[in-house]
C-alpha cells in the first residue's frame, strides 16, 4: 500500500520491531503507524463492535483507528507513538483485554 | 411531526426522561391516550447520566416502604425487559446476578454494617433485602480481581443493572407503538386547570388532556404549584467516568464500578450539592478514579473515554414523592432519583393506579405531606 | 504517576504547535511571560508544517514545494523565545480557572495558566461515504502526513477523490515524488464554479490565486482527472481490504476502478473538541460548514481566560493562523496586565488584523467553490456515520423518527460519538443529518456536548491528579 522513497532521503539508522511476533525494520524516527503501513502491516485491529477489520486512517491522533498494543500497553495511537529499537506491538482484536 | 397544537389526550405526561417514559409506557399499553411534552436536546437529563443500576441493598432507611417499593420493582424488571423487548426488538440487558458494595478499609466496612443493621431493624420493615456481609475470602471467589486493599462487602441477591440508554429509547419506542405521542422540544410555560382537565401551554402549542402527570424532574419544582402541589426537589450533582470497552472481567455490579454490556466500565458516583452547575471536576473524578483502582487494580491501565456529570432530583429525605392534587383533580406529581430501579414499578403499578385515576393507599408514605412535619432533634 | 516534567503553573499556556501555536507563544515568551507550549506530537509544526524539522526527505522542497522553511523558522523563533515547548504532551481537559490536564509520558498532572491559548487546528472533515472504513481508505491529508514524516507514498493504484486544494497539493506532491495517481476523481459539484464566480474579485486579489492555478494546471498534466464525480463508494474484495472505487458522473452509467489505495478529501473544519469542552460558546458557520466559537477582536473566547488562536476558530489557512497566533498573545498580555514597552501592542495588534483580513480575501472563493456537495455530508442510509460505534445514517434517522431532537439524545439513543474518538469524525456528519431529517438549520441542531478528557487517559493517570477533602467526601459512602 506504501512504499519508502528510498533514493529521495536522509540515511537513517535501522530500528527493529516486532508485530505479532514477526520482525519488521523502520527508519530511526518513524512514526509507528507508517513503519507498520510500510511493512505492509497496515491492519491494526478488530472493532468491538462488528469484528470489522480497521487501519490507520487519519494519521493525525483523532481517528483512533490505528489502536494497537505496543510493550504490553493495549489501545496506543499507533501514529502518535515514535518507533524505539525493540518494540513489541501486538495487534488487537476486539476489545480491549483488561489490565493489558 | 403532525401539528404541534391542539393534542387532545387522556393523559399528558410532562417529562421524557426514565420517570416519564415508563410512566407513559405504562399508561399507553393500558389503551390510555397519552402525550408526552419534553424539553429539547440539551435539557437536564438525569436520565442521560445515571449509573442505571437496578439496586435493592441500601434502600429504604428511614422509609420502609421505600425497602418494599424498591424491592417491587427489582422483582418485577424481568417482567419489563421481557414485554419491551418482545415490543420493540430492543434488549435492555437487565440482570440480577447479585451485587455488591465494597469497603477499602475495616471503618468504611463498620459504618455500611451499621447502616444496614440500622435499615434491617426499621419495626415497619416487610421485606427482606436479603443483604449478607461478605469477608475478603469469598469476595475474592465472587470478584476474582479485586484488589488488595478491599477488606470486605455487603452482597444483596436482588441487585442488579441494566442499560439505561436502551431502557430510555425502549420505552420512547414502546410508548409509541402503544400510540402515545412524544413532544420534544415543548418545554411547558404554564398548566391550566379547566372544568374537563387541563390545558398545556408549552413551546409547541397547546395540548389538552383529562388528566396530567408531572415528571419533569427538577423541572417539577416550578410545574407543581400550578396545579396545586409542591415538589420540594433539588439538584445533586453525581460525576462519573467511563472507560474503553474492555473484554468482560466483572459479573456483579458493584455500586459504583460496573461493566456494562458493551464492555465499557463506569465509575462512580458523586453526591455533590453544586446547583444546577453540572460541570465535570478533576478533584472528585481523582478520587472516583483512586478508589475505582484500588478496587480494581486492573482497571488502572484502561483509557477513560468520558466523563460526565448530571443532576439527580432530591428530596430532602431522598425518597420519591408520588401525590395526587387535592384542589385539582386529575392532576398527578411522580418524582425520584432511582429511574432506572423503579421503572418497572412506575410502569406495573403506579400507572395502572393513576389510569384508575387514584393513588392507592398504601404509596401515603410517598405523599409529601411527610414534608410539613419537622424532623425530630 | 504524576508528571515531573510538567510545571505546575505558568502564566500562558498554548495548546498545539502549528503556525498559530507557534507564534502565540513565541510573542507571550517574549513579553517575559512564563510561557508553555503544549503539543501531542513528536516535534512541533502542527499538521501544515508537519516533520518541518525533522523530515527525512533530503530536499523537502523539491516535493513538498515551499512552506517548510516557514515551519523551520517558526520552531526556530519559538525555541529562542523562551517559550517551554513540550512535544508529546497531552492536554485532555481546560477549566475555565485556567486549569489544565496534561499527560506526559504516561503521567499525569494539572498545570494551572492564568491565560490559554486553544490553538488546536483543523480536521479533515468526515467524507461518509460507503466503505470508507476499509483498510486501504485513508485521507489525504493521512497520506500527505506519511509524506512529511516518513518518505512514503501510496503504492499500486492509488485513487484520490474528493475535492479541496489539500486534495491537489498532494497530487502535484505524489508527481513531484515519482510516485503514480491512477486517477484523481473530482467531486466538486459544477454549479459551485457558477456559485464561486460572484467572489472572484477577492481570491483574484489573495496569495492562494497564482498558487492554485499552478497546481491545478501540474496535475492535469500527469493525473487522469474525472470531473463531476458522485456516488463514489469503496468496495472490499474477498481480503477486507479495499478492492475496487465505484461512481458515477452526471447522467452516465457507473464506473468503477480497481485500487488499492483511496485517499479521501473534502476540505477541513475547526478541530472545536477542547474549546467546546471548555464551556467556550460556538455558532454554526454556514459558509464554512462547521462550529466555530465566539470571539472578540483579541480572539478571546465566550470564557474570559481562553483565547482560540489559528484554524481552531475557523479556517484560514496557515498565514492567517500565525497572525491569529500573534493577535490572541497579544491579547491574552492586554488581559494580564503585562507591560506594553513603547505602546506597541496596539500596532503589531493592527498589523496581526491587517494580515489576517488579506489572508481570507480568497476565503470566500474557495469555500464556496469547494463547498462538499450535500450527499458526500449527508450519505445515505447505509452508509456508517460513526465510525467508533458503527452507526449507520438510516440509523440516526430512525432515532429522528422517534423524536431524537439532537446529537446529546441521539448519544443516549445509539451511542454515536461516544467511542474512543469522542465524536471527531461523525459529529459534522450527525449535526447535518438531523438537521435534514427534521428539517431545521444545523445551528439548531447544535454539538454534542462534550466534558474531560477530551482524549482517552489512563484511569490510573487520572487517580493520580490531586484530590480533594471535598472531593473525597462527595464519593465516599456511609
Amino acid at each position: 500500500m506504501f512504499r519508502r522513497l528510498d533514493d529521495a532521503l536522509t540515511p537513517a539508522p535501522v530500528v527493529g520491531l516486532t508485530v505479532d511476533g514477526t520482525r519488521i525494520e523502520a527508519r530511526a524516527g518513524d512514526l509507528l503507524a507508517a513503519a507498520l503501513l510500510a511493512a505492509g502491516r497496515g491492519l491494526c485491529r478488530t472493532t468491538p463492535v462488528s469484528g470489522a477489520p480497521r487501519a490507520p486512517y487519519c494519521m493525525m491522533g483523532v481517528c483512533f483507528e490505528c489502536l494497537v498494543t505496543v510493550d504490553g500497553m493495549g489501545s496506543r495511537q499507533a501514529c502518535l507513538v515514535p518507533v524505539r529499537e525493540g518494540m513489541v506491538v501486538e495487534t488487537q482484536r476486539g476489545a480491549r483485554v483488561p489490565g493489558r | 411531526m403532525a401539528g404541534m397544537s391542539g393534542d387532545d389526550a387522556d393523559f399528558a405526561v410532562l417529562g421524557g426522561g426514565l420517570v416519564g417514559a415508563a410512566t407513559a409506557w405504562g399508561l399507553a399499553r393500558l389503551g390510555r391516550r397519552v402525550v408526552v411534552l419534553d424539553e429539547g436536546d440539551v435539557a437536564h437529563r438525569a436520565s442521560r447520566g445515571n449509573f442505571a443500576l437496578v439496586w435493592v441493598q441500601s434502600k429504604g432507611l428511614g422509609m420502609p416502604r421505600y425497602a418494599a417499593w424498591t424491592r417491587q420493582s427489582s422483582d418485577l424488571w424481568s417482567g419489563l425487559a421481557d414485554e419491551l423487548k418482545r415490543e420493540t426488538g430492543i434488549d435492555t440487558r437487565f440482570e440480577r446476578p447479585g451485587g455488591f458494595s465494597l469497603a477499602l478499609d475495616e471503618a468504611e466496612l463498620e459504618r455500611r454494617v451499621a447502616m444496614l443493621r440500622r435499615l434491617h431493624n426499621q419495626p415497619e420493615m416487610t421485606v427482606a433485602l436479603g443483604t449478607e456481609i461478605v469477608d475478603r475470602g469469598r469476595l475474592a471467589g465472587m470478584l476474582p480481581e479485586i484488589g488488595p486493599d478491599v477488606v470486605g462487602g455487603v452482597y444483596c441477591p436482588f441487585d442488579g443493572h441494566a442499560n439505561s440508554l436502551k431502557l430510555l429509547r425502549a420505552l420512547h419506542a414502546g410508548m409509541q407503538h402503544h400510540g402515545a405521542v412524544y413532544r420534544g422540544g415543548c418545554a411547558v410555560q404554564a398548566i391550566e386547570p379547566s372544568a374537563d382537565g387541563f390545558r398545556i401551554r408549552h413551546d409547541g402549542g397547546e395540548t389538552r388532556a383529562a388528566r396530567v402527570v408531572l415528571a419533569a424532574g427538577i423541572g417539577n419544582a416550578r410545574l407543581a404549584p400550578m396545579v396545586g402541589l409542591e415538589a420540594k426537589v433539588r439538584p445533586q450533582r453525581g460525576q462519573i467516568l467511563v472507560t474503553e470497552r474492555l473484554q468482560p472481567f466483572l459479573r456483579h455490579p458493584v455500586v459504583t464500578v460496573r461493566q456494562t454490556d458493551e464492555g465499557s466500565v463506569m465509575l462512580g458516583d458523586s453526591q455533590e450539592e453544586a446547583g444546577f452547575d453540572d460541570s465535570v471536576g478533576t478533584d472528585v473524578l481523582a478520587t472516583i478514579a483512586r478508589r475505582a483502582t484500588r478496587m480494581f487494580p486492573l482497571l488502572g491501565r484502561a483509557n477513560v473515554v468520558r466523563s460526565w456529570a448530571a443532576l439527580r432530583v432530591m428530596t430532602r429525605d431522598g425518597f420519591p414523592i408520588y401525590a395526587a392534587s387535592a384542589r385539582h383533580p386529575g392532576a398527578f406529581l411522580v418524582t425520584c432519583h432511582s429511574g432506572v430501579t423503579l421503572a418497572a414499578a412506575h410502569a406495573y403499578v403506579l400507572a395502572p393506579m393513576l389510569a384508575a385515576g387514584a393513588l392507592a393507599p398504601d404509596l401515603a408514605a410517598f405523599a409529601p405531606e411527610r414534608f410539613d412535619v419537622s424532623p425530630p432533634g | 504517576m504524576s508528571a515531573p516534567d510538567l510545571p505546575a503553573r505558568c502564566d500562558i499556556a498554548v495548546i498545539g504547535a502549528g503556525p498559530a501555536g507557534l507564534a502565540a507563544a513565541t510573542i507571550a515568551a517574549r513579553a517575559g511571560l512564563s510561557t508553555v507550549l503544549f503539543d501531542e506530537q513528536p516535534a512541533p509544526g502542527g499538521q501544515v508544517h508537519r516533520a518541518a524539522t525533522t523530515t527525512p526527505l533530503a530536499d523537502p522542497v523539491a516535493i513538498l514545494g515551499v512552506g517548510q522553511a516557514r515551519g523551520v523558522a517558526l520552531a526556530r523563533d519559538c525555541a529562542a523565545s523562551g517559550a517551554r515547548i513540550l512535544s508529546g504532551a497531552t492536554v485532555w481537559s481546560v477549566a475555565a480557572d485556567g486549569t489544565l490536564g496534561v499527560s506526559l509520558a504516561g503521567a499525569a498532572s494539572p498545570v494551572v495558566a492564568r491565560h490559554v491559548v486553544i490553538a488546536t487546528g483543523a480536521l479533515e472533515r468526515p467524507m461518509p461515504i460507503p466503505g470508507w472504513t476499509l483498510p486501504g481508505v485513508m485521507t489525504a491529508g493521512a497520506a500527505q502526513i506519511l509524506l512529511k514524516t516518513g518518505g512514503l507514498v501510496g503504492e499500486g493504484r492509488v485513487v484520490l477523490a474528493g475535492c479541496g486544494p489539500l486534495l491537489w497539493l498532494l497530487a502535484a506532491q505524489y508527481r513531484r515524488a515519482g510516485a503514480r495517481i491512477a486517477a484523481l476523481l473530482d467531486t466538486t459539484p459544477r454549479a459551485n464554479w457558477i456559485a464561486a464566480a460572484r467572489h472572484l474579485p477577492g481570491f483574484l486579489a489573495s496569495p492562494y490565486l497564482a498558487k492554485g492555478l499552478g497546481l491545478l494546471a501540474e496535475v492535469r498534466r500527469s493525473v487522469p482527472v474525472f470531473g463531476g464525480v458522485t456516488e463514489l463508494r469503496a468496495e472490499g474484495g474477498t481480503s477486507g481490504r479495499l478492492a475496487r472505487v465505484s461512481f458515477r458522473r452526471g447522467a452516465r452509467a457507473e464506473e468503477s476502478l480497481d485500487a488499492d489505495l483511496l485517499l479521501l478529501h473534502q476540505g477541513v473544519a475547526p478541530n472545536v473538541n477542547l474549546a467546546l469542552s471548555a464551556g467556550c460558546a460556538h455558532d454554526w458557520d454556514d459558509a464554512q460548514l462547521c462550529f466555530r466559537p465566539a470571539l472578540d477582536a483579541w480572539l478571546t473566547s465566550t470564557v474570559e481566560s481562553i483565547s482560540i488562536a489559528g484554524d481552531g476558530g475557523g479556517i484560514g489557512g496557515a498565514e492567517v493562523a500565525e497572525a491569529r497566533g500573534r493577535l490572541a498573545a497579544l491579547g491574552a498580555l492586554r488581559r494580564l496586565g503585562a507591560g506594553d514597552p513603547g505602546g506597541m501592542r496596539a500596532k503589531a495588534a493592527a498589523h496581526a488584523r491587517a494580515e489576517i483580513a488579506t489572508g481570507l480575501r480568497g476565503r470566500a472563493f474557495l469555500d464556496t467553490l469547494y463547498r462538499p456537495a450535500e450527499a458526500f455530508r449527508i450519505p445515505h442510509d447505509a452508509t456508517l456515520v460513526c465510525r467508533c460505534e458503527e452507526v449507520s445514517a438510516a440509523r440516526i434517522r430512525e432515532a429522528v423518527a422517534l423524536g431524537c431532537p439532537g446529537p446529546n439524545q441521539l448519544k443516549s439513543f445509539l451511542r454515536c460519538g461516544m467511542g474512543p474518538c469522542q465524536g471527531r469524525m461523525c459529529s459534522l456528519t450527525v449535526t447535518e443529518v438531523m438537521a435534514k431529517a427534521r428539517g431545521v438549520s444545523p445551528g439548531e441542531i447544535g454539538h454534542v456536548r462534550l466534558r474531560a478528557p477530551v482524549k482517552p487517559v489512563t484511569l490510573a493517570e487520572i487517580a493520580a491528579m490531586p484530590t480533594s477533602p471535598e472531593a473525597e467526601r462527595a464519593v465516599l459512602r456511609g
